[in-house]
């Protein structure tokens, strides 16, 4: 681990320690900053901070966004430490190259990569620690350090010797960084794997919980946006007379983006935003719709460059000719909106050449260097303090509100606390791309396939976000493309089309496009072969013993071929993502007015080793609702460049009455960690789909399963 | 000119514009910021507290309305997590994200004051205004069954 040390160094240099970690929205800001000028703070490595008084602070380099890892990355650390998470404080960490997430190369909080790339690193962050106390105790008693124990925040040694973590913290921290320190087998856990108490609980049923809305900071004023209601569009000239006579209205400015209003309190810029007056250059998304979107897609699907996604197997064409049927499906997944909750904010003071930001973002670096970049400013002259995050889903990975309070900030020379409305947030965001799927599959006499040609069209988030190189393969529109299933003859193509949509990635990305379409055409091809859905996929499953695992488990637990009540149909669907194993059965029936209603949804996951089970139970609760909107309700139409929805009316997620019972079965596995923030987001939609088919006899391959989808279908 | 009301328990007088929703008057003038603002429209429920009682979405409700009248924020349920709901939400570890946790512990406040036994039915009447982006609906349902059966103890 050399990494950690050559980081260890660079970090210190931040001076990030006393600038001070937010800490859990519990009031402990400035905790480690009076620590720190103090003497008493140390620091054996970037994710491990004792004091004296053996308070023991660890920091997340990722994002808590509702998916735990405020304890789950801690629990990794605790568990080498040898302490209790409740000895523990925690603290977002600041941007820092030692932060990386090496599965995505960029601090970032996405891609349900947190446990996969901490997973090993923070066990032995919290090992290298352990092992550097234990060498300065070993050197304070001059004694064995085999002799020595850690636990518990104390250390102790032969004829009772005793020192806790924080008396030896200063010694330790002054110890050279051991490289490979000893860490654990998974069978000696005594943390991982054990439903620990989330640390932030606590902090969120009793309102003190900092939300980057929260965040308040001396002679802040308040401000909001009006952005061209055509996405890319920018301000011709605007009147801002009106607006400015509004009481409590400090400023007017134009940024990127659009124009703010500046007030001494919020509602103050609200009010006043309505009154301006602005001239737009609407720009080339003014001709956009959502129906033009998917008939671009689906004509470049057509006669686009085709990228292989994998290399094929056998010979699809060949295959074709000699099969006993061909058939093909065509798929339309549409563009959706993120809407976390909280709608998006920041808080930025420009003072001269240093930044200070503070908000909700999943990424830390690119906030710094998207601001320093916008602002001319150095990136280490940018000091950023995450806060909680009031959803994310990827919206927080995008770094536009960030850019924009900072402009503001700089433009009034105060601090500034940006907070958008719903409608910006919905009718502004990066959208999940519109997808079109066409699948050909050849069946033999008895009905199994024999061969698939997979075609996926749609837009890369990857070239917006990250300037992949056009006619370059993205990896994540490729996720859940190619099935688990022994098909002989396989092609998998990819045709990446810019349609001059703003895109984002979107939970489970696009697992959710490919899982839909495949999983579809799988109970399209069962039907066709006269098989019931779930025996025809175990078939084509021999030698993958972890899709037939999850399968098998799904299947009893939801009571698979048993009789249900009247009026009511089970589907199935099976996914890979995420390096996780999941099957989910859904229960549907229709209401009175033919809207699909899911009774519950059984998911059987093997997600492999597990830091909290209790998380990953409540990740899965939260992306089989989050899926099932977009499977059943919500999307985003544009028209004339306008996106039409613009609140939770016209946008309307799934509410309580809708939630079906969710049973979960969780598969024992120690094989290495797989994600659980998204996959059960892709899967549920499927499964949804296959019920409803199961149910009508009709099959809907256009999201949302809206009653009308259904009539016409 | 300023509207005097009581916040939990407290005198408090607020010199906002009378027709600033209490949301704002509540967060920004009286720092308590524990409601949260999400929509704008009584659509998700995160702004929701009580006045006089009863459950209502302080963003869509004007500082001269509350007038006279008694509004309670989450911060009202306890500030050491001794509420039975806050206990139960603990228990079930509800939150995610958490953002919407104040409107939906207030909901549930509202609903179990006048309701020590809800059914699915009546819970689902009470909570289907409050959205949760993050699909916590089954521990919140879970979570006031408990707290129902706790204070139905007390």
């Amino acid at each position: 681990m050399t990494q950690i040390t050559t980081s260890r160094r660079s970090f210190l240099k931040t001076g990030a320690v006393a600038s001070g970690g937010l800490m859990l929205g519990v009031h402990l800001p400035g905790t480690m900053g009076e620590a720190a000028a103090a003497g008493t703070l140390y620091t054996p490595n970037a994710w491990v901070h004792i004091a004296d008084d053996n308070t023991i602070t660890v920091l997340s380099a990722r994002s808590e966004m509702g998916q735990g890892v405020y304890t789950s990355m801690p629990m990794l650390i605790a568990e080498e430490l040898n302490v209790d998470i409740k000895q523990i404080k925690v603290a977002a960490a600041p941007p820092a190259a030692v932060y990386v997430n090496a599965l995505l190369g960029a601090q970032i909080t996405g891609g349900s990569t947190s446990v996969r790339d901490g997973w090993e690193k923070l066990r032995v962050a919290g090992a290298q620690v352990r092992e550097m106390l234990l060498t300065a105790a070993a050197a304070r008693w001059n004694v064995d350090k085999d002799t020595l124990k850690a636990n518990k925040g104390v250390i102790t040694g032969p004829g009772g010797r005793k020192a806790t973590y924080g008396d030896l913290a200063e010694a330790a921290s002054r110890m050279p960084v051991p490289e490979k320190p000893p860490i654990k087998d998974p069978k000696d856990f005594k943390i991982v794997g054990t439903r620990v108490k989330r640390v932030d609980t606590p902090a969120k049923v009793n309102g003190t919980a900092e939300f980057g809305i929260d965040v308040k900071l001396p002679g802040m004023v308040y401000a909001t946006i009006v952005q061209c209601p055509v996405i890319g569009g920018k301000v011709k000239s605007f009147d801002a007379a009106k607006a400015k006579a509004v009481n409590g209205v400090l400023d007017v400015v134009q940024v990127n983006d659009g124009v703010a209003v500046v007030a001494s309190n919020w509602w103050q810029a609200k009010k006043a935003s309505e009154l301006l007056s602005i001239q737009w250059d609407e720009g080339a998304g003014a001709t956009l719709s959502d129906e033009g979107v998917i008939s671009a897609t689906r004509q470049a699907a057509a006669t686009g460059k085709v990228l292989e996604i994998t290399k094929p197997q056998g010979d699809v064409n060949a295959a074709f000719q000699s099969a006993a049927k061909v058939m093909q499906a065509e798929y339309v997944t549409p563009m959706q909106s993120h809407a976390p909750l909280e709608p998006m904010n920041f808080t930025a003071h420009v003072q001269g050449d240093k930044v200070l930001l503070i908000g909700p973002t999943q990424f830390q670096q690119g906030a710094q260097g998207a601001v320093a970049a916008a602002l001319g400013a150095k990136p280490e002259d940018i000091t950023l303090q995450t806060t909680f995050l009031g959803g994310g889903f990827g919206r927080r990975l995008e770094l536009d509100f960030i850019v924009q309070a900072a402009q503001i900030s700089k433009a009034v020379n105060k601090p500034v606390k940006l907070l958008w409305t719903r409608e910006e947030d919905i009718t502004h965001d990066f959208y999940r791309p519109a997808g079109v799927m066409q699948v050909k599959a050849g069946l033999d006499a008895s009905g199994k396939p024999t061969a698939i040609h997979y075609k996926v069209a749609s837009q890369s988030v990857t070239q917006r976000a990250f300037g992949l190189p056009k006619d370059t393969l993205d990896p994540f529109m490729a996720e859940a493309a190619v099935a688990g299933y022994n098909i002989a003859n396989t092609k998998h193509d990819l045709v990446i089309h810019d349609t001059g949509v703003r895109v984002g990635y979107w939970r489970a990305v696009s697992h959710n496009m490919n899982a839909f379409a495949n999983e579809s055409f799988m109970d399209e091809m069962a039907k066709a072969a006269g098989k019931d859905p779930y025996q025809y996929r175990m078939d084509l499953l021999a030698g993958k013993p972890r899709f037939a695992n999850v399968l098998k488990l799904a299947a009893t637990k939801a009571g698979w071929g048993k009789p249900l009540a009247n009026g009511h149909a089970l589907g199935i669907a099976l996914m890979e993502g995420y390096d996780t194993y999941m099957a989910q059965v859904a229960e549907v029936s229709l209401d009175a007015s033919g809207e699909v209603k899911v009774h519950r949804v059984t998911v059987a996951a093997d997600v492999g080793h597990m830091v909290n089970p209790d998380t990953v139970e409540a990740q899965i609760q939260s992306s089989v609702i989050f899926g099932m909107g977009a499977g059943l309700k919500h999307q985003i139409t544009m028209n004339n460049g306008r996106v039409q929805q613009t609140n939770y009316n016209s946008f309307a997620p799934v509410r309580m009455y809708e939630a079906p019972k969710i049973d979960i079965v969780l598969v024992k596995s120690t094989e290495k960690p797989g994600g659980i923030g998204e996959p059960a987001t892709a899967v549920v939609v499927p499964a949804i789909a296959n019920a409803v088919a199961a149910l009508t006899g009709k099959r809907v391959r256009r999201l949302p399963i809206t009653a009308n989808a259904i009539k016409q279908a | 000119m300023s509207v005097d009301f009581q916040i939990n328990g407290k005198a408090a007088k607020a010199n906002a514009e009378t027709d600033t929703p209490l949301l704002w008057v509540i967060r920004d003038e009286l720092g308590l910021t524990g409601t949260k603002f999400g929509c704008g429209a009584a659509l998700c429920g995160a702004c929701t507290v009580h006045v006089d009682g009863q459950p209502v979405r302080s963003c869509q409700t004007p500082l001269s309305t509350v007038s006279g009248k008694k509004v309670a924020t989450v911060e009202s349920l306890s500030s050491d997590n001794s509420h039975p709901l806050q206990a139960a939400w603990i228990k079930h570890e509800v939150p995610q994200c958490g953002y919407c946790q104040s409107g939906q512990l207030m909901s549930a406040a509202a609903l179990l004051a006048k309701n020590k036994n809800p059914s699915d039915a009546e819970i689902d009447q009470a909570m289907s205004g409050n959205l949760c982006r993050c699909g916590t609906y089954g521990r919140i349902r879970a979570a006031i069954k408990d707290a129902a059966a706790t204070m139905r103890k007390a």
